[in-house]
């Protein structure tokens, strides 16, 4: 699987109460959540997301409340991965257990890049800076849910 | 192999001798928690998975705190998806209003964790019922939903930081200057993916009270979880609480840590985390006047009798700051009661204060107490972050209910030792 796509970058503890305030947190809505995603954090988000536009943050993205409504807005917005330097780990287990690619990359990327990311492969190329870089796949337990759709449908192989 | 005491809860209820950190392992859960905000999107995920059975109806707790007496009308709607399901499926632990308190404080109260206890629970601050001596930590809604149809739950078995707590905090001082301090030392994300195993002399000297406070923040270090080992104090808390039966795990002598802090408890001094992150910490040697709108005393780090009691000594016979609009917010019905009958709420309602029934309320900007723009507040819940508590230039000032209540006397933070 490959995915390319625009750069829309943030910095380092984007947390999910700026993906998504509790204030709209009464809908569990994927539209209605996706109308408000990163609203504290920049206004704009939401008017120029395009669908498949990648999320980038720095260390420690989607701290704070394990609201399954933060990765839910972002997919629901377009954004087709979300790339960070680290994840905070609920919200890294939430990403998968709901199907929205993440990946862990520390590398050199600024806003309105080209990014093309290859999962199969583990790499991320940078087509407006000509550089690229690897990435740690999934190991083949996260795989497999992700491979099943969700974590549901893989309970049964893995229980 | 030689495990912490984390790892060795994991194995215990993976079916296994011992795990290693980083291995991804499948255990057995021994109770599994959502809340009126990430129960209705577990339910959601669980009705489109076509499940229809629950793996134990007495090991699932659904508690309806955060939007709780219902604000308006769609959180009306949420819970009462909840409350549907609950009498669907004949969910013992249903907590509803008159009944509920804020989830973190209820659950170790209706004794439905003890040590040894592998829990999940959709709410980040889960991680909380390791003052217990139990595995605790928090997911989404998808791993809810799965938990309780399978009351399983996939780990990753996480490596650990040691964190040795020795002498005895000062007066003024309690267990959320305790891990403010630490979260100023290690930042938000000083932790990540670990545990925070909490050892040495100091421990005894803590609350249990002090203790769940302390592992209720071990996540804004982006700790898996926080523990406490069990000790006397722990034992007579869950044998005062509940029935079931504790089991006591603990650390191999030699388990390996990544990093290892030493805390002298009387070294610590009221600690304040400024806007907007838990890590950016201040002293009150080094701290600049500022002046508060709001202060709120409550939620599952600080909603406690003894936060409530503390907070009535510094408040008895005196006014709150007409400037300052003071909100105190027992965290369980049976905390309410507790200061009821000990005349507490009395002593907050003639000091100007405004006491609410349990709800998480203005903890998440939620209800019952939002921020204007430019408004700041003084609180002794557990983030700060951007728009936490209501418009997002508003600010949030992390606290002990000690620094809490001398604030609201004073309209400026203010250092509960020099009132
Ligand atoms: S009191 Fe605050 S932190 Fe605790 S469960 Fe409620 S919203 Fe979450």
């Amino acid at each position: 699987m490959k995915t390319t796509g625009t750069v829309i970058r943030y910095g380092d503890n984007v947390d999910t109460d700026v993906i998504i305030p509790a204030r709209y947190l009464n809908t569990s809505n994927p539209k209605e959540l996706a109308a408000h995603c990163m609203e504290d954090l920049d206004a704009t988000f939401v008017k120029r997301v395009k669908a498949g536009d990648i999320m980038v943050g720095g260390n420690n993205f989607g701290c704070g409340s394990s609201r399954e409504h933060a990765p839910i807005a972002i997919k629901e917005s377009g954004i087709a991965c979300v790339v960070a330097k680290s994840f905070a780990r609920i919200f890294y287990r939430n990403a998968i257990n709901i199907g929205l690619p993440i990946v862990e990359f520390p590398g050199d990327i600024d806003e309105g890049d080209q990014l093309e990311i290859d999962f199969a492969e583990g790499k991320v190329r940078n087509l407006s800076k000509n550089s690229e870089g690897n990435f740690p796949p999934f190991p083949p337990f996260l795989q497999k849910i992700i491979s099943k759709g969700g974590l549901f449908k893989a309970m049964e192989e893995l229980a | 192999m030689k495990m912490t005491m984390s790892q060795k809860i994991l194995a215990a209820h993976a079916g296994r001798e011992s795990v290693s950190p980083g291995e991804l392992i499948m255990a057995k859960l021994d109770l599994v928690l959502g809340n009126d905000i990430t129960a209705p999107v577990a339910i959601d995920e669980y009705r489109k998975a076509g499940a229809c059975g629950v793996f134990d109806c007495r090991k699932i707790a659904l508690v309806m705190d955060h939007f709780t007496p219902n604000k308006d009308i769609k959180a009306a709607e949420q819970t009462k998806k909840v409350r549907d399901f609950a009498a669907e499926k004949g969910i013992v632990n249903y907590f509803d209003v008159g009944d509920m308190g804020v989830e973190h404080a209820l659950l170790p109260e209706r004794g439905l964790v003890v040590a040894g206890d592998l829990v999940i629970g959709a709410d980040s601050h889960t991680c909380t019922y390791g003052a217990l001596g139990a595995f605790s930590t928090g997911v989404g809604s998808t791993d809810m939903a799965v938990a309780m149809a399978h009351g399983k739950a996939w780990f990753k078995v996480p490596r650990a930081m040691q964190i040795k707590l020795r002498g005895k905090l000062r007066q003024w001082v309690s267990g959320k200057d305790v891990i403010l301090h630490i979260i100023g030392k290690i930042g938000v994300d000083g932790a990540l993916y670990k545990s925070m195993e909490f050892t040495g002399d100091g421990v005894a000297a803590l609350s249990m009270d002090d203790r769940l406070c302390i592992c209720n923040m071990a996540i804004e270090a982006g700790a898996k979880n926080g523990i406490f080992p069990v000790d006397a104090k722990t034992l007579q808390y869950i044998a005062d609480h509940s029935q079931k039966k504790p089991v006591t795990f603990a650390a191999d002598a030699n388990a390996e840590y990544d990093d290892v802090m030493d805390i002298d408890l009387g070294s610590i001094t009221s600690t304040v985390a400024f806007p907007h992150l838990p890590s950016n910490t201040r002293t009150f040697d080094n701290m600049p006047e500022v002046k508060i709108h709001q202060v709120v005393i409550g939620s599952c780090t600080n909603g406690r009798l003894s936060d409530l009691q503390v907070a009535a000594k510094i408040l008895k016979g005196r006014k709150v700051s007409p400037q300052v609009r003071t909100i105190i917010i027992p965290a369980t019905q049976k905390i309410y009661l507790q200061a009821l009958r000990e005349g507490l709420l009395e002593i907050f309602v003639e000091a100007g204060a405004a006491v609410s029934t349990p709800t998480c309320g203005p903890c998440l900007g939620g209800h019952m107490g939002i921020l204007a723009r430019g408004e700041r507040a003084v609180a002794t819940t557990n983030r700060n972050f951007v728009g936490r508590m209501g418009h997002p230039e508003s600010e949030v000032y992390l606290a002990s209910p000690e620094v809490a209540a001398a604030s609201a006397l004073t309209g400026v933070i203010t250092d509960p030792a020099k009132p």
